[in-house]
This record gives C-alpha cells, structure tokens and sequence, in this order.
C-alpha cells in the first residue's frame, strides 16, 4: 500500500491560512490503513486546525468526512457538488488523490495534507518499511522475493557493497542491508552461486527515469473492447 | 602491459608495490595537492585521488588526476558511481584517457548522506560492478554500455576495492572474484587492522588462485592517536579496528610513534602474506608522515622503470 505521514500541522495551518471554509477529505484506503488520513485523522484535523485558528484570533469553518478512493474518478464525483461548497478542500489522500480531484474538478482549490512517502507495509503495529520504488521491471526473481533497488541505499545490483556491517547499511546501524539479507536468503535456498553472475546495468527507462509513465492497456479500454 | 602505467610497470616487474593517496582541496588551490604529490614523488608507485571522499564537495579527481600527469607522476583516478549516471561517467573516463590518466579505480563511493551535501540526489545508476565491467568493455571491446562503438580505442588500467572486514565475510572473496571476472587489473583493500582476518581472507584468497589474475594491495592507515583509532572504530564505514589495537595504543606513551610502529609492522605482516603484492598507504591529511613509512617498512628506494 501506499504509506504517508501527517505534514506538520503548522504548515498545514500555514497552507489552509487563506481561507476560512474548509473541508478536511478523508481517504478510505491505504491513508487510512497506515493511520494517517481517514476519517479519524480527518476529525483530529479539523479540530486542531479550528483550535490553532482561534488561538491565533480568526475562525475557520471545518468539516471532515471520508470517501472510499480519492484516486478513483468514479468516488470524487459523488462528492463534486459537496465539495464545490468550501473555499478550499485539505485533502488527507497520498499525492495521487490530491491531483485526481484537481484534475476532475478544477474550480475546487485542493491542497496535501500528507507527505506522501513510499509503497510498502506493515512491520508491526506503527512501523512501515519501504519495499516497492515501482521501477517497471522487476528483479525479485533474481534476489528470491528481496528488493534491492528499494531496500539497498544505493540501489546496486552486485551487492553487498563494503560498506556492510554486521547485517546493517553503512548509513544507519538501524537499517538491515538488503544485500546480507538477500545472501542469507539465497544461502538457505543453496542458490548462493547465482550472485557470481554479473547483473548488468538495469535500463532505468521503466522507472521515473524515463519520464512520467502512462499504462494503456487497449485489451480492456471501454471504447475499443467489449 | 595494458596502458604501461607506473603503477603496472611495478607490478609487472614483480616488486612489492607502494601506492599513496591524495585528497583534493575543498577549493580550487591545488598548491598544497601539488606539495604534498611532489613530497611523496620518490617514495610511492602511484597515487589515488580521491573522488569526493565521504560525499564531500572538493575538485575533481579527473582534474587533480591531470595536474599529477603534468607533473610526471602516476596517479590512480578513483571515480564512484555515487554522483554520475552513465553517460557522465563513460565521459569522464574519455576525458581521463585523453588527460594521460593511465589508472582508474572503480567504486561505489560512500553514501551522500555522509557528506556536506545531504540533501542531494545520489545516482547509482551503476554500480561498481557494472563500472568495471563498463571500463573493461570500453578498453577490450571497443564499445559504450549502451553497444555503441568507441570511435578510437581507448586503454585504461582498471583497478577495484574490495573490504575483507565487511559482512557477510564469507561473501567477500565471492566479491572478489566477481571483480576481477568483471574486469578488475587490480585490488585495493579497506585498511587492514584485523591482521587475523586478512590472513584468512587472503588464504581463501590464494586457494583459488585469485592472486594470479589481479594484483592485491593491502590498504594501510596510519593512525595517529587514539581518538583518531576510537573514531575510525566507531564512525567510518566499512573499517573495523580490534579492540587490541585501541588497548596497545591506549597504553603507549607516545601516541603517534605507537601509531606509526603499528602501522609499520602491519606493512611487514602483509608483506610476508602469500598473494599480497603491495600495499596502498590512506595517510589523508598525514601525507608528510608517508616518506617515513615507506622508508622505515624497509620499502624505499622505489624502483625506478
């Protein structure tokens, strides 16, 4: 799922200063899995925004609800008329809501309330790990299941690099090293010997690196399939 | 021979191998580069010039690698993988060649988040591996990672790291071995203070034979005093000091003669190690004690070929 942090609220205060009828816009998704902008977290800032407001002398008008995507044209539509109420919409989605609704309702002012952060997962209860950068062209099957482009600090492919201690990356003793992991994985698989081969420079063009990336898939589009 | 560097002469001819190491200035007055490359002309093979040592802004290990050439010297590029894509560094390792530079260590540089540019984007867009490979291609094969053909050969003297004190231990010969597959001339190691470890990393080492298809430095670091041992221990990646060494020099009288004597015992040690063919001396920001350590480890005068 897509992992996000709370921005700090006063810069969240700062951002919604201009306006004094807002509307905090929950997403049901993974925001909400990763507590960090359902409809709970909507609540909480609303409130806290109108209590910062106050005690700054001015008011602000608050509402909070939750609807079940923001990144989704056929969720935002059912709130467009809603939404067109407010001076402005605080939307608590990852970047991909917040851009879904000012792309499909361009008269509403929609600003982030979340630091979107990475794709990842659960650890335990309050810790996330970062395990997919979306590259477009996957090599799990290399490293059986471990991703190095994502979990390795400098990405490599060859690894571990020198600066591997004790199972740890050299830039925190709390960060596992991918590459001891993925050894240690294919150790216990027999299959250590497939790392002697030489990975050659991945072809960054499926990645961001490439530009931004657009799927079409013609096989399941509305106006050319059944 | 390859690209009849200094550096591959010596090795060639079978002596035991001594190359020193220059940090560029974090500014553009390369006098005190220029001092200390002449202070340590007689007495070392070659030097490496570092290639923004921990993510810190400094010139150019290309440019200070010219300046060396203008001066008669051999100097070993280092470049990382850390700020350059491919394009940057297939470039850049043109513009050595063409530069007189002979010698090009490959890795992958320390994380930027070490350096005074935290905030920076760093690349990978290779790694070290695959720049050795890189270069290899370039020199043998005539042609760009992207299959493009070099217009004009082109010869360079390819050279690796490897760090026995790094995890997973029994990895790191495997690590070596890929090196060389991939093209590496020759081997820089991590500073070696856990003789015991080495022994054993060059024993796998030599049992297949790796010391006959690149030539292995041993990496030396003098060390000064204990703070200077204490902090190594504790704050630089990928370098491992036993708590021995911290012991014996906690308990010197004087320090830096402490330090000096280990470091030069370490040399003799490594000397009589089979497979080690030289040792490549870190005195960053101590280079005037260089001399002394090449003389006193019984390494001076350098052959002159």
């Amino acid at each position: 799922m897509i992992v996000a942090e709370r921005k700090p609220l006063s810069q969240i205060a700062e951002i919604m200063a201009p306006y004094k009828r807002i509307c905090v816009l929950g997403c049901g998704s993974c925001v909400t899995v990763c507590l960090a902008g359902g409809q709970k977290e909507a609540l909480e800032t609303a409130t806290a925004l109108s209590i910062q407001r106050q005690n700054t002398g001015g008011t602000l008008e608050t509402e909070a609800f939750t609807i079940e995507r923001q990144c989704e044209y056929e969720y935002v539509d059912e709130v467009a008329e809603r939404l067109k109420g407010y001076d402005a919409v605080l939307s608590l989605a990852c970047g991909v809501g917040v851009q879904t609704i000012a792309s499909r309702l361009p008269e509403i002012i929609v600003l982030p309330g979340l630091n979107t952060h990475f794709m990842g997962y659960p650890l335990e209860q309050g810790v996330w790990i970062e395990n997919c950068l979306g590259c477009g062209d996957c090599v799990l099957h290399l490293t059986q299941g471990i991703c190095p482009i994502t979990r390795c600090s400098k990405s490599i492919l060859n690894g571990p690099c020198g600066g591997s201690q004790d199972g740890k990356c050299e830039i925190s003793k709390d960060l596992d090293c991918a590459w001891h992991l993925i050894h240690e994985r294919l150790q216990n698989l027999n299959m250590v010997s497939t790392l002697q081969e030489i990975q050659p420079p991945k072809n960054w063009a499926t990645s961001h690196h490439g530009g931004p990336r657009t799927i079409v898939r013609e096989d399941v589009r509305i106006d050319n399939g059944e | 021979m390859i690209t009849g560097s200094n550096l591959e002469k010596v090795i060639n001819s079978g002596e035991f191998v001594v190359t020193g190491e220059l940090g560029p200035p974090k500014s553009a007055d390369v006098e005190t580069l220029k001092h200390h490359a002449e202070m340590l002309g007689k007495h070392v093979d070659a030097y490496n010039i570092t290639d923004n040592q921990t993510a810190i802004v400094r010139t150019s290990s290309i440019a200070c690698g010219a300046l060396l050439v203008q001066l008669g010297l051999d100097p070993i590029m280092q470049m990382t993988v850390r700020d350059r894509n491919r394009i940057a560094i297939q470039s850049d390792i043109l513009g050595a060649s063409a530069l007189g530079i002979k010698n090009l260590l490959c890795l992958s540089g320390d994380h930027q988040c070490f350096g005074n540019e935290p905030g920076s984007k760093g690349v990978y867009d290779l790694d070290s591996m695959q720049l050795i490979r890189a270069v290899k291609n370039m020199r043998d094969e005539g042609k760009f990672i992207g299959e493009e053909e070099l217009e004009a050969p082109m010869s360079m003297f390819i050279g690796a790291v490897e760090n026995p004190f790094a995890d997973p231990f029994e990895y790191r010969v495997d690590r070596l071995e890929k090196k060389i597959n991939a093209g590496a001339n020759f081997i820089q190691t991590q500073g070696v203070f856990d003789m015991e470890r080495f022994r054993e990393f060059m024993k796998r080492v030599v049992d297949r034979g790796l010391h006959e298809k690149a030539s292995i430095m041993a990496g030396i670091i003098p060390v000064k005093s204990l703070g200077a041992a204490r902090y190594m221990k504790n704050n630089v990646a990928g370098i491992t000091i036993p708590d021995t060494m911290i012991d014996r020099l906690k308990g010197a009288e004087k320090k830096k003669e402490e330090g000096l004597k280990i470091c030069i015992e370490t040399i003799q040690e490594c000397r009589e190690i089979e497979g080690v063919a030289g040792v490549h001396v870190m005195a960053i920001a101590w280079e005037e004690i260089v001399p002394e350590i090449v003389e006193r480890a019984g390494l001076y005068p350098r052959p002159e070929l």
